[in-house]
């Protein structure tokens, strides 16, 4: 039951993220490009997903656990540092240059497009390569 | 490349996303966040840790199929960049987001769903971030 569901959750992000057009480059670029080919439309999209977010994550996090684990596992790091906001920074570059960020990209991976592993492939040698930046930095850096 | 305004087809799947967070929270107490699925499959910290992940993955991967099999045609990924832009896109958000530990969905969806200032201030930098670097290459490079 339990993968069975996580199963099913998956497929709905994924066909939510397909629907949205967040799957797709051309479209994700172009709601960056106001001075060009603007397409606002990734607004909506963010602006669904937080408002179900927020009004569902007041009813779920009221109860004293989730229906199938033991514990909410919540982020609990509050710091905005130099970490977190050149992080960020990065990110953006790097999604503006290709036009896929992870949450579009995974779910795209089933159309088998080539583009798109090329960039997963991509990603997870970066993700791999700060890692290890980090582990030679500080040996006991656990990710978040 | 012109792209169609598409607000309730935008709006619609954005509520399903939605739904999915609300679900993976509710029903396993995660955040859905895209950065912590791929890195805890690629480098996971213990196999129940890489086993949930990889599920999920496989439903999120899926969704194109399903969308396939409803509407008889394969969600568009139109890609006007060129696989040396992929490349180093990809780099740089792989990097970056282990550094900020999220993106659009772990910090843009969830965090934001949560107040949470962390994610606002992660949130703000990479929008910005984003908008700077598609202007710079389309209208001062003109790539």
């Amino acid at each position: 039951m339990k993968y069975l569901s996580l199963y099913l959750i998956g497929l709905i992000f994924g066909t939510g993220i397909s629907v949205s057009g967040m799957a797709n480059p051309a479209k994700v670029l172009n709601f960056f490009d106001v001075a060009g080919t603007w397409d606002p439309s990734l607004a909506f999209v963010m602006g669904g997903a937080v408002i179900v977010t927020f009004i569902g994550y007041r009813f779920v996090l009221r109860r004293p656990m989730p229906a199938m684990a033991d514990a909410f596992h919540l982020p609990t790091s509050r710091a905005i540092d130099a970490r977190l906001l050149g992080g960020s920074a990065v990110f953006g570059i790097g999604w503006g240059i290709a036009g896929f960020c992870p949450g579009g990209a995974l779910p795209a991976l089933g159309t088998l497009d080539a583009p798109v592993f090329i960039f997963v492939g991509a990603s997870i040698a970066g993700i791999l390569l700060a890692r290890g930046i980090t582990a030679a930095r500080s040996p006991r850096t656990a990710t978040a | 490349m012109e792209t169609a305004f598409t607000p309730l087809q935008s709006l619609g799947g954005g509520v399903v996303i939605g739904l999915a967070a609300v679900l993976l929270m509710g029903l396993h107490g995660r955040i859905f966040g895209a950065t912590g699925i791929l890195t805890g499959i690629v480098a996971p910290a213990s196999r129940p840790d890489f086993t949930w992940r990889a599920v999920l993955l496989a439903g999120m991967v899926s969704g194109p199929l399903l969308v396939l099999a409803l509407t008889g045609a394969m969600p568009a990924v139109d890609v006007p960049v060129s696989t040396a832009m992929l490349i180093v896109g990809g780099l740089l958000v792989g990097v970056g987001v282990t550094f900020s530990s999220g993106c659009t969905s772990g910090h843009g969806v969830c965090g934001l769903a949560r107040l949470s200032p962390r994610s606002a201030a992660s949130v703000a930098t990479f929008m910005l971030a984003t908008a700077a670097t598609v202007y710079v290459i389309r209208h001062v490079i003109g790539a």
